[in-house]
């Protein structure tokens, strides 16, 4: 009965479809979480809405955020890519070397994202052509890169980064129009990605890859091929993040990224990316990170003992998740 | 035996078709014929061949004896893009669906329609893909929209929805892999309604079922397969349902 009703609704009340997708959307219900903190906040404390902490925090998740729109693309397809904070870390030392040795920022940041690409196709061959488990190939990559980068550093700290020192230092810690550089370029990303994911033919594939990898093959879809570029791009936001934060921190060490899969994947799920695949958005990658790193700074400001941070940051995960199973009742 | 001569030509013809796995034969002399506009019903055990006689149909593998034509040609098929090109679909039992994607995505994966844009880039053209789905849904007196999520449809929809896809690849011989098996009871009406209409539009069907009433509700003819042969290739109404078991068990020898 209740199909055939639905059936019958007439075409013009396409309002209230709207209206229906945007509350089946995990990204509007956690943007709604985030505005009533944001408001909270606002009355609490003078200095949440101070621009100086609003920079900073804007900042602050900017790098998490840019690595979780790769890092959705994954999930969507179906996977997940544990490796992120250690390629991370292997780029940036990668990187962070070469300009110490006196290379341009350009060179050094090619040398540096290729690098991370070529982690980025280790996995994604492992997992796309040879089907091995995403979980576990990633989990290899995550020992591998972070060891690879110990021998390359021998474990030394890199702090002088040569010729285009000032540049970098600007690309990674300065600002442009009052926002700091690394939220502009999560903008640009989270743009590129959200159009890339909706609007053509290879974004339509990544949601079939996920949705249903059988019926993608069936329809002669190059499942292994898509697969393989959302590890390329999960692995290359790593890297783009590694340059965007060694110029901010003024440092590097082969530390760089450690534990930071678990940020990036909860800011992901957050946002509404399904570990079962099939389902993502780049604004979810934004908001998502956004929300995190704003409940951080907000128990922070009130005075919470940090010590309780990854207790608030846990439950949000799981109240996310939970959202998410309600949702799925009401629309099953 | 079929009434040689009052029968339209054949679009699709199987001569003494074989396939062997190593010592196994799940196939042995298969000859089948399908006309444009007719429904033929493949009725056997599980184990009686009927799932390899669809994928040498629909290209998955070579026969290992024997040879496929259209319309009187002698073909080859490499692989499903060549029986998909040569006007070939099949759709399948699990129905090869997206569930996250919308009615229209699904008719479309893989042949999606694009539009230039900014001059070098060519991105999808959702407004034209739903435009034909909604061709193909009225065509079908389907009442899916394209803009739906397959995951909240009905079993009958989201046969509406296979089926379109075929629609749009021109098919012009479908095989059908038990379209009635996962669905309601008020929904097999709608599905055999589905196949009258792909008949009266001149498309071949091949219904591979294990449900007697739905091979007897709409197939022209019914063929039964038992061990790799066909012991049975009769018009519906020559044959009935009690014959048909008895043919798929073994009871009867052959009709």
């Amino acid at each position: 009965m209740a199909e055939r009703a639905l059936a019958a609704l007439p075409e013009e009340r396409r309002g209230s479809r709207l209206v229906a997708r945007l509350l089946a959307s995990q990204a509007f219900w956690v943007t709604l979480a985030t505005l009533i903190i944001v408001v909270v906040m606002m009355a609490i404390s003078d200095a949440f809405a101070s621009y100086k902490n609003v920079f900073n925090t804007t900042r602050n998740f900017a790098f998490i955020g840019i690595m979780a729109l790769g890092q959705v693309v994954v999930i969507i397809t179906g996977g997940i890519d544990l490796a992120v904070g250690s390629v991370m870390g292997l780029s940036g030392i990668v990187f962070g070397m070469l300009m110490a040795a006196g290379h341009s920022l350009w060179l050094s940041a090619a040398l540096g994202l290729l690098v991370a690409l070529a982690a980025g196709a280790a996995n994604g061959y492992l997992i796309a052509y040879l089907g091995l488990s995403p979980f576990v190939v990633t989990l290899g990559m995550l020992s591998v890169a972070r060891s690879l980068a110990l021998v390359v550093s021998n474990n030394q700290m890199v702090y002088q980064f040569g010729p285009d020192e000032t540049l970098l230092f600007a690309l990674g810690g300065g600002e442009t129009f009052g926002i700091s550089n690394p939220v502009w370029i999560l903008v640009v990303l989270t743009l590129l990605f959200g159009f890339l994911l909706n609007f053509t033919v290879w974004g339509r594939h990544i949601y079939a890859v996920g949705g249903n990898p059988q019926a993608a093959r069936l329809t002669g879809l190059a499942v292994e091929r898509i697969k393989l570029s959302a590890y390329l791009l999960s692995a290359l936001t790593a890297g783009i993040a590694a340059i965007l934060t060694i110029g901010w921190l003024g440092s590097v060490t082969n530390a760089l990224g450690l534990t930071y899969e678990l940020r990036v994947i909860a800011a992901s799920v957050i946002g509404g990316a399904n570990l079962l695949g099939g389902e993502g958005t780049a604004y979810g990658a934004l908001i998502g990170s956004a929300l995190l790193e704003i409940i951080r700074n907000s128990l922070l400001l009130a005075g919470v003992d940090p010590y309780w941070q990854g207790t608030f940051i846990g439950l949000f995960i799981v109240l996310a998740v939970l959202l998410e199973r309600i949702r799925g009742r009401r629309s099953a | 035996m079929p009434a040689f001569g009052l029968r339209a030509m054949s679009l699709l013809e199987l001569r003494r078709v074989s396939k062997h796995f190593g010592a196994i034969e799940a196939l042995s002399g298969i000859d089948l014929d399908i006309a444009a506009g007719e429904i033929v019903g493949l009725m056997g055990d599980n184990g009686a061949g009927k799932s390899t006689l669809v994928k040498i149909m629909a290209g998955n593998f070579p026969p290992s004896d024997g040879e496929i034509r259209l319309e009187g040609e002698k073909a080859h098929f490499h692989g499903p893009a060549d029986a998909r090109a040569a006007g070939i679909e099949v759709v399948y039992q699990d129905l090869a669906l997206c569930d996250n994607l919308t009615a229209s995505a699904n008719i479309f994966l893989a042949r999606e329609a694009r539009r230039p844009f900014a001059g070098v880039l060519r991105l999808l053209d959702n407004l034209r893909m739903h435009q034909r789905a909604r061709e193909l849904f009225t065509e079908l007196k389907s009442e899916t929209r394209p803009g739906d999520l397959v995951r909240r449809m009905s079993g009958g929809q989201r046969q509406a929805v296979a089926i379109a896809r075929t629609r749009l690849a021109k098919a012009r011989i479908i095989l059908m892999d038990e379209p009635t098996a996962a669905i309601s009871v008020r929904q097999v009406a709608e599905v055999l309604d589905l196949l009258r209409r792909l008949r009266d539009q001149g498309i071949a069907l091949l219904l591979i079922s294990h449900r007697m009433p739905d091979v007897f509700a709409v197939a022209d003819r019914v063929i039964v397969l038992r061990r790799g042969r066909k012991v049975a290739d009769k018009p519906i109404g020559g044959s009935s349902p009690e014959e048909v078991t008895g043919l798929i068990t073994g009871a009867i020898e052959a009709a």
